[in-house]
């Protein structure tokens, strides 16, 4: 080959390059794209039924819910239709249309990621006693058994999450021991091999319980149902 | 990688399904070239995702899927991707599935996305099917490329299953998070964290490589 055709053959040869670069990625890019659109509807749908057996989950016995979300100068406020943004709050009602508890949406960084949780209050007792992880990427085997471990669910069945006289701050503030330590209806048995896990949910629990339930508890009255 | 080296050597079973050269590209996968046991690839999620059964059954269909996918497009346009660029372009396709696979995953159960999303992503990494793209589909037919992708994707699956499947039963104590060790049996922790991971796959490379010895020796 001479030197001048190896020259004209040099562009010919990049523009293949390009060609093959620029037609695979747009091939792939349709491909993501289609999928994603296909695919777009049913995931939101499974999305939302996911939550809505989370909330039936975490807080038991309810018929109805009605969602809310807590306002700039702590204002309470319903939310309607699917616009639902920011600190969200779903209120559980029975038949009678009385209020039987809250699912409170929590989120913390744990071992992996950020652990998204729901968990129900009931403000009577004052106790958590409802608990669903939404959504983990904790290290499949040790960090998930804060989602199955059964041990370790029933640290919410009755959490004590009980306020002050004056409906300020917690009683005592939730925090996770090591497992088999648990002494006082405060307190979260750790798991043994998901250390950091198990703790961060006691931290994701203390940190929004402190700041929401005060909130919410001189509030309650928002939550009453109304029949529209 | 060896694959004319298929042509010989088998015994048994494999030599009556021996005869087309079609079922030798899915049976090299199985055994002969065992993507996990001989090759020794795609280390990453096979030690990763290995710590439950039903994990490392998941990682195995997800990275199959992935590659059959992967080796259809790459064996179909091995004539369109100059030399120069053609590492890029397949790991441009590879994440492209591996994207897909995550939506459909997604698509079909929240529960099974939130117990697999941790490693989804993890397949992209995975050399296995790279190597493959470029080893076998980038200079075989579309036909060709499906029955490697198969039966690599299905040895891969079997390989991570045996792993998992030890790993499980000692680290934890359950088989498919059926408990099946009296209660008494103390869990080996070590097993379900990385480094009994690396102590089971060498268990059973020593176990298939014995195998092999013993097999070249008869």
């Amino acid at each position: 080959m001479s030197q001048a055709q190896q020259i004209q053959a040099a562009p010919a040869n990049s523009w293949k390059m390009l060609q093959a670069m620029v037609g695979i990625g747009i091939l792939c890019a349709l491909l993501i794209v289609l999928t994603f659109q296909g695919t777009l509807e049913r995931i939101e749908n499974n999305r939302a039924e996911a939550l809505e057996k989370a909330i039936f989950n975490v807080i038991p016995g309810i018929s109805k819910k009605k969602t809310f979300t807590i306002g700039a100068d702590n204002e309470i406020m319903e939310v309607k239709g699917d616009e639902a943004s920011g600190q969200l709050i779903y209120a559980g009602y029975d038949e009678n249309n009385e209020l039987v508890g809250l699912a409170i949406e929590a989120a913390g960084m744990g071992y992996a990621d950020i652990i998204r949780i729901l968990y129900g209050y009931d403000p009577e007792k004052q106790v958590v006693f409802g608990f669903n992880v939404m959504e983990t990427k904790e290290t499949p085997g040790l960090g998930d058994k804060i989602e199955k471990d059964p041990r370790f669910l029933a640290n919410f069945e009755a959490l004590d999450v009980s306020l002050d006289e004056q409906a300020q701050d917690l009683n005592h503030d939730v925090v996770t021991v090591k497992q088999g330590e648990k002494e006082n209806p405060w307190e979260i048995d750790g798991i043994t091999g998901a250390t950091i896990s198990s703790r961060a949910i006691g931290n994701i629990i203390r940190s929004s319980t402190e700041e929401l339930l005060p909130v919410i508890y001189n509030n309650l009255n928002a939550f009453t149902y109304e029949n529209e | 990688m060896s694959d004319q080296s298929v042509k010989k050597g088998e015994s048994g079973f494999l030599a009556t399904l021996k005869g087309s050269p079609s079922t030798d590209e899915f049976i090299k996968g199985l055994w002969k070239d065992n993507p996990v046991f001989v090759q020794v690839l795609g280390m990453c999620p096979v030690l990763a995702v290995s710590n439950t059964a039903i994990n490392a059954l998941a990682m195995g269909l997800a990275t199959t899927f992935v590659m059959l996918m992967s080796n259809i497009l790459v064996s179909s346009l091995r004539n369109f991707i100059p030399k120069q660029v053609r590492i890029a372009s397949y790991i441009l396709i590879i994440a492209t599935f591996v994207t897909i696979t995550d939506y459909m995953i997604a698509f079909i159960s929240v529960e099974l996305h939130k117990a697999l999303g941790a490693f989804i992503s993890l397949i992209v990494v995975n050399c296995l099917i790279l190597s493959r793209a470029e080893a076998f589909a980038s200079k075989n037919t579309i036909g060709k490329s499906i029955l490697d992708a198969l039966g690599m994707g299905v040895g891969f699956t079997f390989a991570l299953f045996c792993l998992g499947a030890v790993r499980e039963i000692l680290g934890n104590g359950t088989f498919f998070d059926m408990a099946i060790l009296p209660g008494s049996f103390q869990e080996w922790i070590v097993m379900i964290l990385p480094a009994g991971g690396f102590f089971t796959l060498a268990i059973w490379l020593l176990i298939f490589n014995a195998a092999k010895a013993k097999k070249a020796t008869a």
